[in-house]
Protein backbone atom coordinates (compact mmCIF):
# COMPACT_ATOMS: atom_id res chain seq x y z
CA UNK A 1 0.00 0.00 0.00
CA UNK A 2 2.81 2.63 -1.30
CA UNK A 3 1.62 6.25 -0.66
CA UNK A 4 3.79 7.97 -2.64
CA UNK A 5 3.16 8.74 -6.42
CA UNK A 6 4.48 6.73 -9.30
CA UNK A 7 6.54 8.06 -12.27
CA UNK A 8 3.15 7.70 -14.56
CA UNK A 9 1.04 9.44 -12.44
CA UNK A 10 3.18 12.61 -11.68
CA UNK A 11 2.30 15.58 -12.83
CA UNK A 12 4.70 17.50 -15.66
CA UNK A 13 6.75 20.60 -14.92
CA UNK A 14 9.03 20.84 -17.83
CA UNK A 15 8.46 23.66 -20.33
CA UNK A 16 6.57 21.55 -23.07
CA UNK A 17 4.16 20.21 -21.15
CA UNK A 18 1.90 22.91 -21.43
CA UNK A 19 -0.11 25.57 -19.68
CA UNK A 20 2.72 27.88 -20.33
CA UNK A 21 5.09 29.47 -23.15
CA UNK A 22 7.55 26.98 -23.66
CA UNK A 23 10.34 29.85 -24.08
CA UNK A 24 9.20 32.03 -21.68
CA UNK A 25 8.00 34.79 -24.09
CA UNK A 26 4.64 36.08 -24.95
CA UNK A 27 2.96 34.35 -27.61
CA UNK A 28 2.59 37.59 -29.45
CA UNK A 29 6.54 37.89 -29.43
CA UNK A 30 6.65 34.61 -30.79
CA UNK A 31 4.69 35.13 -33.68
CA UNK A 32 6.15 38.24 -34.66
CA UNK A 33 9.77 36.55 -34.41
CA UNK A 34 8.34 33.65 -36.56
CA UNK A 35 6.64 36.07 -39.01
CA UNK A 36 10.25 38.05 -39.53
CA UNK A 37 11.88 34.95 -40.03
CA UNK A 38 9.36 34.45 -42.56
CA UNK A 39 9.81 37.55 -44.54
CA UNK A 40 13.68 37.13 -44.17
CA UNK A 41 12.82 34.72 -46.25
CA UNK A 42 10.95 36.42 -48.78
CA UNK A 43 13.53 39.73 -48.94
CA UNK A 44 16.60 36.78 -49.09
CA UNK A 45 14.99 35.56 -51.77
CA UNK A 46 15.03 38.50 -53.62
CA UNK A 47 18.80 39.66 -52.93
CA UNK A 48 19.72 36.36 -53.91
CA UNK A 49 17.99 36.92 -57.40
CA UNK A 50 19.86 39.80 -57.69
CA UNK A 51 23.39 38.64 -56.68
CA UNK A 52 22.76 35.27 -58.96
CA UNK A 53 22.22 37.85 -61.91
CA UNK A 54 24.78 40.30 -61.41
CA UNK A 55 27.62 37.45 -60.82
CA UNK A 56 25.80 35.69 -63.85
CA UNK A 57 25.69 38.48 -66.24
CA UNK A 58 29.22 39.75 -68.39
CA UNK A 59 28.80 43.01 -67.19
CA UNK A 60 26.65 45.20 -64.93
CA UNK A 61 25.50 48.34 -64.15
CA UNK A 62 28.12 50.51 -62.05
CA UNK A 63 26.55 51.32 -58.79
CA UNK A 64 29.21 54.00 -58.43
CA UNK A 65 28.37 55.38 -61.64
CA UNK A 66 24.51 55.80 -60.92
CA UNK A 67 24.20 56.75 -57.44
CA UNK A 68 26.66 59.71 -57.20
CA UNK A 69 24.85 62.51 -56.58
CA UNK A 70 24.16 64.48 -53.23
CA UNK A 71 20.53 66.19 -53.40
CA UNK A 72 20.90 69.59 -52.91
CA UNK A 73 24.81 70.07 -52.24
CA UNK A 74 26.48 68.03 -55.38
CA UNK A 75 25.26 66.74 -58.80
CA UNK A 76 27.70 64.21 -59.75
CA UNK A 77 31.01 62.65 -58.35
CA UNK A 78 30.00 61.77 -55.20
CA UNK A 79 29.16 58.02 -54.90
CA UNK A 80 27.95 56.38 -51.58
CA UNK A 81 27.66 59.51 -49.80
CA UNK A 82 23.88 59.96 -49.65
CA UNK A 83 23.22 56.18 -49.02
CA UNK A 84 25.54 56.71 -45.90
CA UNK A 85 23.82 59.17 -45.04
CA UNK A 86 20.16 56.90 -45.00
CA UNK A 87 22.12 54.29 -44.03
CA UNK A 88 23.14 55.98 -40.78
CA UNK A 89 19.66 57.91 -40.07
CA UNK A 90 17.96 54.48 -40.26
CA UNK A 91 20.75 52.69 -37.79
CA UNK A 92 20.20 55.83 -35.49
CA UNK A 93 16.51 55.13 -35.50
CA UNK A 94 16.81 51.62 -34.63
CA UNK A 95 18.42 52.57 -31.33
CA UNK A 96 15.97 55.35 -30.38
CA UNK A 97 13.70 52.58 -30.74
CA UNK A 98 15.60 50.23 -28.49
CA UNK A 99 15.87 53.36 -25.88
CA UNK A 100 12.08 53.28 -26.06
CA UNK A 101 11.85 49.50 -25.55
CA UNK A 102 14.29 50.24 -22.31
CA UNK A 103 12.04 52.95 -21.33
CA UNK A 104 9.32 50.65 -21.18
CA UNK A 105 10.79 48.01 -19.00
CA UNK A 106 11.46 51.21 -16.31
CA UNK A 107 7.51 51.97 -16.94
CA UNK A 108 9.01 55.57 -17.91
CA UNK A 109 5.81 56.86 -19.92
CA UNK A 110 7.63 60.58 -20.86
CA UNK A 111 10.71 58.94 -22.09
CA UNK A 112 8.95 56.37 -24.21
CA UNK A 113 6.99 59.08 -26.00
CA UNK A 114 10.34 61.16 -26.43
CA UNK A 115 12.34 58.13 -28.02
CA UNK A 116 9.04 56.91 -30.27
CA UNK A 117 9.15 60.33 -31.67
CA UNK A 118 12.07 60.02 -32.54
CA UNK A 119 11.96 56.68 -34.42
CA UNK A 120 9.32 58.08 -36.09
CA UNK A 121 11.48 61.11 -37.30
CA UNK A 122 14.28 59.02 -38.14
CA UNK A 123 11.65 56.66 -40.48
CA UNK A 124 10.08 59.40 -42.02
CA UNK A 125 13.66 60.80 -43.00
CA UNK A 126 14.76 57.63 -44.27
CA UNK A 127 11.75 57.29 -46.63
CA UNK A 128 12.00 60.61 -47.84
CA UNK A 129 15.53 59.93 -48.76
CA UNK A 130 14.64 56.79 -50.54
CA UNK A 131 12.13 59.08 -52.51
CA UNK A 132 14.30 61.49 -53.99
CA UNK A 133 17.23 58.86 -54.54
CA UNK A 134 14.08 56.85 -56.82
CA UNK A 135 12.98 60.42 -58.19
CA UNK A 136 16.38 61.16 -59.13
CA UNK A 137 16.79 57.41 -60.78
CA UNK A 138 13.47 58.67 -62.58
CA UNK A 139 14.99 61.72 -64.11
CA UNK A 140 17.70 60.01 -65.37
CA UNK A 141 15.73 57.80 -67.50
CA UNK A 142 15.38 54.38 -64.89
CA UNK A 143 12.00 53.07 -64.14
CA UNK A 144 10.24 49.76 -63.41
CA UNK A 145 10.47 47.78 -67.39
CA UNK A 146 12.79 50.98 -68.51
CA UNK A 147 15.97 52.43 -68.70
CA UNK A 148 17.57 55.30 -70.41
CA UNK A 149 18.11 53.60 -73.78
CA UNK A 150 14.39 52.15 -74.16
CA UNK A 151 12.76 53.42 -77.14
CA UNK A 152 16.11 54.43 -78.78
CA UNK A 153 16.73 51.53 -81.71
CA UNK A 154 19.64 52.72 -83.40
CA UNK A 155 22.72 50.58 -81.76
CA UNK A 156 25.39 53.42 -81.01
CA UNK A 157 22.50 55.26 -79.46
CA UNK A 158 21.49 52.68 -77.56
CA UNK A 159 25.70 52.69 -76.27
CA UNK A 160 25.89 56.23 -75.81
CA UNK A 161 23.02 56.40 -73.53
CA UNK A 162 24.02 53.87 -71.25
CA UNK A 163 27.75 54.30 -71.28
CA UNK A 164 27.64 57.00 -68.84
CA UNK A 165 26.63 53.83 -66.11
CA UNK A 166 28.81 50.72 -67.28
CA UNK A 167 32.38 50.46 -66.27
CA UNK A 168 33.00 47.76 -68.73
CA UNK A 169 31.03 47.19 -71.91
CA UNK A 170 27.79 48.34 -71.89
CA UNK A 171 24.57 45.78 -71.68
CA UNK A 172 20.81 46.93 -72.34
CA UNK A 173 19.42 43.74 -70.25
CA UNK A 174 22.07 43.99 -67.22
CA UNK A 175 20.45 47.84 -67.14
CA UNK A 176 17.21 46.83 -67.23
CA UNK A 177 17.76 43.96 -64.75
CA UNK A 178 19.24 46.67 -62.77
CA UNK A 179 16.40 49.09 -63.41
CA UNK A 180 13.51 46.77 -62.51
CA UNK A 181 15.46 44.79 -59.30
CA UNK A 182 16.57 48.03 -57.58
CA UNK A 183 12.91 49.74 -57.89
CA UNK A 184 11.19 46.24 -56.95
CA UNK A 185 13.60 45.39 -53.90
CA UNK A 186 13.98 49.05 -51.92
CA UNK A 187 9.91 49.37 -53.25
CA UNK A 188 9.16 46.31 -51.62
CA UNK A 189 11.72 47.14 -48.15
CA UNK A 190 10.15 51.18 -48.36
CA UNK A 191 6.87 49.90 -48.41
CA UNK A 192 7.66 47.82 -44.81
CA UNK A 193 9.02 50.88 -43.52
CA UNK A 194 6.41 52.88 -44.36
CA UNK A 195 4.46 50.10 -42.57
CA UNK A 196 6.77 50.22 -39.91
CA UNK A 197 6.16 54.02 -39.33
CA UNK A 198 2.39 53.52 -39.20
CA UNK A 199 2.92 51.02 -36.28
CA UNK A 200 4.77 53.22 -34.48
CA UNK A 201 2.64 56.10 -35.16
CA UNK A 202 -0.28 53.71 -33.69
CA UNK A 203 1.69 52.68 -30.58
CA UNK A 204 2.77 55.75 -29.61
CA UNK A 205 -1.35 56.68 -29.67
CA UNK A 206 -1.63 54.11 -27.87
CA UNK A 207 1.13 55.23 -25.32
CA UNK A 208 -0.05 58.30 -25.15
CA UNK A 209 -3.42 57.35 -24.13
CA UNK A 210 -2.38 55.42 -21.03
CA UNK A 211 -2.92 52.15 -22.49
CA UNK A 212 0.02 50.26 -21.66
CA UNK A 213 -0.05 52.61 -18.27
CA UNK A 214 -3.21 50.48 -17.80
CA UNK A 215 -2.05 47.13 -18.82
CA UNK A 216 0.96 47.39 -16.55
CA UNK A 217 3.68 46.69 -19.35
CA UNK A 218 5.18 48.44 -22.44
CA UNK A 219 5.69 45.23 -24.40
CA UNK A 220 3.95 46.25 -27.23
CA UNK A 221 6.61 48.90 -27.88
CA UNK A 222 9.44 45.52 -27.80
CA UNK A 223 7.18 43.50 -29.92
CA UNK A 224 6.82 46.36 -32.79
CA UNK A 225 10.06 47.50 -31.97
CA UNK A 226 11.30 43.68 -33.20
CA UNK A 227 9.69 44.94 -36.74
CA UNK A 228 11.76 47.73 -36.66
CA UNK A 229 14.54 46.26 -36.28
CA UNK A 230 13.85 43.61 -38.74
CA UNK A 231 13.64 46.78 -41.51
CA UNK A 232 16.52 48.37 -40.43
CA UNK A 233 18.73 44.78 -41.00
CA UNK A 234 17.16 44.80 -44.35
CA UNK A 235 18.46 47.62 -45.26
CA UNK A 236 21.73 46.60 -44.13
CA UNK A 237 21.69 44.18 -47.11
CA UNK A 238 20.09 45.90 -48.85
CA UNK A 239 22.80 48.38 -48.95
CA UNK A 240 25.63 45.95 -49.33
CA UNK A 241 24.25 43.87 -52.49
CA UNK A 242 23.26 46.85 -54.27
CA UNK A 243 25.81 49.77 -53.47
CA UNK A 244 28.86 48.04 -52.28
CA UNK A 245 29.38 44.52 -53.77
CA UNK B 1 -6.30 36.73 -17.44
CA UNK B 2 -4.30 36.65 -14.57
CA UNK B 3 -1.76 34.01 -16.32
CA UNK B 4 -1.68 36.07 -19.19
CA UNK B 5 -0.92 39.44 -16.77
CA UNK B 6 1.76 37.30 -14.78
CA UNK B 7 3.65 35.98 -17.83
CA UNK B 8 3.70 39.31 -19.13
CA UNK B 9 4.75 41.07 -16.13
CA UNK B 10 7.55 38.21 -15.29
CA UNK B 11 8.49 38.42 -19.46
CA UNK B 12 9.15 42.43 -18.84
CA UNK B 13 11.43 41.80 -15.59
CA UNK B 14 12.93 38.96 -16.83
CA UNK B 15 13.54 40.12 -20.62
CA UNK B 16 14.70 43.43 -19.42
CA UNK B 17 18.29 42.43 -17.83
CA UNK B 18 21.20 42.56 -20.63
CA UNK B 19 20.11 46.00 -22.60
CA UNK B 20 21.07 49.04 -20.26
CA UNK B 21 21.26 52.15 -22.06
CA UNK B 22 25.26 51.93 -21.69
CA UNK B 23 25.24 48.87 -23.66
CA UNK B 24 22.77 49.97 -26.23
CA UNK B 25 24.84 52.95 -27.44
CA UNK B 26 27.88 50.38 -26.97
CA UNK B 27 26.48 48.41 -29.71
CA UNK B 28 25.15 51.69 -31.73
CA UNK B 29 29.20 52.42 -31.65
CA UNK B 30 30.09 49.10 -32.40
CA UNK B 31 27.34 49.57 -35.75
CA UNK B 32 28.73 52.93 -36.44
CA UNK B 33 32.39 51.66 -36.85
CA UNK B 34 31.37 49.00 -38.95
CA UNK B 35 29.48 51.12 -41.34
CA UNK B 36 32.29 53.49 -41.34
CA UNK B 37 35.03 50.29 -41.98
CA UNK B 38 32.92 49.16 -44.86
CA UNK B 39 33.00 53.30 -45.98
CA UNK B 40 36.26 53.65 -45.82
CA UNK B 41 36.89 50.53 -48.03
CA UNK B 42 35.28 51.14 -50.06
CA UNK B 43 35.20 55.29 -50.92
CA UNK B 44 38.35 55.03 -49.69
CA UNK B 45 40.56 52.26 -50.69
CA UNK B 46 38.60 51.28 -53.62
CA UNK B 47 37.19 54.69 -54.96
CA UNK B 48 39.82 57.25 -53.82
CA UNK B 49 43.26 55.65 -53.82
CA UNK B 50 43.00 52.38 -55.71
CA UNK B 51 44.60 50.62 -52.98
CA UNK B 52 42.05 47.68 -53.32
CA UNK B 53 39.92 46.77 -56.77
CA UNK B 54 36.58 45.83 -57.19
CA UNK B 55 36.66 42.07 -56.72
CA UNK B 56 35.85 39.00 -54.79
CA UNK B 57 38.11 39.90 -51.96
CA UNK B 58 36.57 43.20 -51.12
CA UNK B 59 33.09 41.69 -51.59
CA UNK B 60 34.14 39.38 -49.24
CA UNK B 61 35.09 42.11 -46.75
CA UNK B 62 31.54 43.92 -47.33
CA UNK B 63 29.46 40.14 -46.73
CA UNK B 64 31.76 39.30 -43.62
CA UNK B 65 31.15 42.71 -41.58
CA UNK B 66 27.37 42.95 -42.89
CA UNK B 67 26.67 40.14 -41.27
CA UNK B 68 28.63 40.83 -37.73
CA UNK B 69 26.34 43.74 -38.08
CA UNK B 70 23.50 41.39 -38.46
CA UNK B 71 24.52 39.62 -35.75
CA UNK B 72 24.66 42.43 -33.31
CA UNK B 73 21.55 44.12 -34.62
CA UNK B 74 19.65 40.49 -33.93
CA UNK B 75 21.74 39.82 -30.99
CA UNK B 76 21.22 42.87 -28.98
CA UNK B 77 18.54 45.04 -30.40
CA UNK B 78 16.36 42.45 -31.07
CA UNK B 79 17.14 41.09 -28.10
CA UNK B 80 17.79 37.16 -29.12
CA UNK B 81 21.32 36.98 -27.13
CA UNK B 82 18.80 36.58 -24.09
CA UNK B 83 16.29 34.47 -24.52
CA UNK B 84 16.28 30.88 -24.00
CA UNK B 85 18.86 28.48 -26.11
CA UNK B 86 16.18 26.67 -27.74
CA UNK B 87 14.19 29.65 -28.96
CA UNK B 88 17.69 31.23 -29.89
CA UNK B 89 18.68 27.94 -32.21
CA UNK B 90 15.01 27.87 -33.36
CA UNK B 91 15.39 31.71 -35.24
CA UNK B 92 19.21 30.90 -36.02
CA UNK B 93 18.79 28.09 -38.43
CA UNK B 94 17.14 30.34 -40.88
CA UNK B 95 19.75 32.90 -40.61
CA UNK B 96 22.44 29.52 -41.80
CA UNK B 97 19.88 28.16 -44.31
CA UNK B 98 20.01 31.63 -45.95
CA UNK B 99 24.01 32.69 -45.49
CA UNK B 100 24.42 29.04 -47.53
CA UNK B 101 22.13 30.40 -50.07
CA UNK B 102 24.19 33.51 -50.71
CA UNK B 103 27.45 31.52 -51.10
CA UNK B 104 25.75 28.97 -53.08
CA UNK B 105 24.03 31.41 -55.43
CA UNK B 106 27.22 33.46 -55.50
CA UNK B 107 29.61 30.22 -56.88
CA UNK B 108 26.72 29.45 -59.16
CA UNK B 109 26.67 33.26 -60.24
CA UNK B 110 30.31 32.91 -60.94
CA UNK B 111 30.20 29.53 -62.87
CA UNK B 112 27.29 30.93 -65.43
CA UNK B 113 29.61 34.01 -65.87
CA UNK B 114 32.30 31.47 -67.34
CA UNK B 115 29.93 29.52 -69.19
CA UNK B 116 28.18 32.89 -71.00
CA UNK B 117 31.58 34.14 -71.59
CA UNK B 118 34.03 31.56 -72.37
CA UNK B 119 32.41 28.23 -73.58
CA UNK B 120 31.23 27.53 -76.87
CA UNK B 121 27.45 26.83 -77.54
CA UNK B 122 28.23 22.90 -76.53
CA UNK B 123 30.76 23.14 -74.03
CA UNK B 124 30.30 19.43 -73.54
CA UNK B 125 31.25 18.37 -76.99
Amino acid sequence: MSTTVSQLDKVKEGPWSGGKSPWNLEYGKIMMWFFLVSDAFTFSAFLIYYGAQKFAQPSWIDADKVFQSIPGIAEHGQPLVFVGIMTFILILSSVTMVLAVEAGHRNAKKEVVTWMIWTIIGGLCFVGCQAIEWTHLHHQGFWFGRNPATGITEANAIVEALQPYFTKEVSYTAALQFSNLFFTITGFHGFHVSIGILLNIIVLGMTLNNTFERRGTYLMIEKVGLYWHFVDLVWVFVFTFFYLV
Amino acid sequence: MSSHDHIASHDAHAHGEGMDKKRIWSVFFVLLALTALEFLIALGFVHHWGILQKGMLVNVIYIALTLVKAFYIVAFFMHLKFEKSGFIVTCSIVFFFIIFFIILMLIEGEFLNGAFTHQPTFPHL
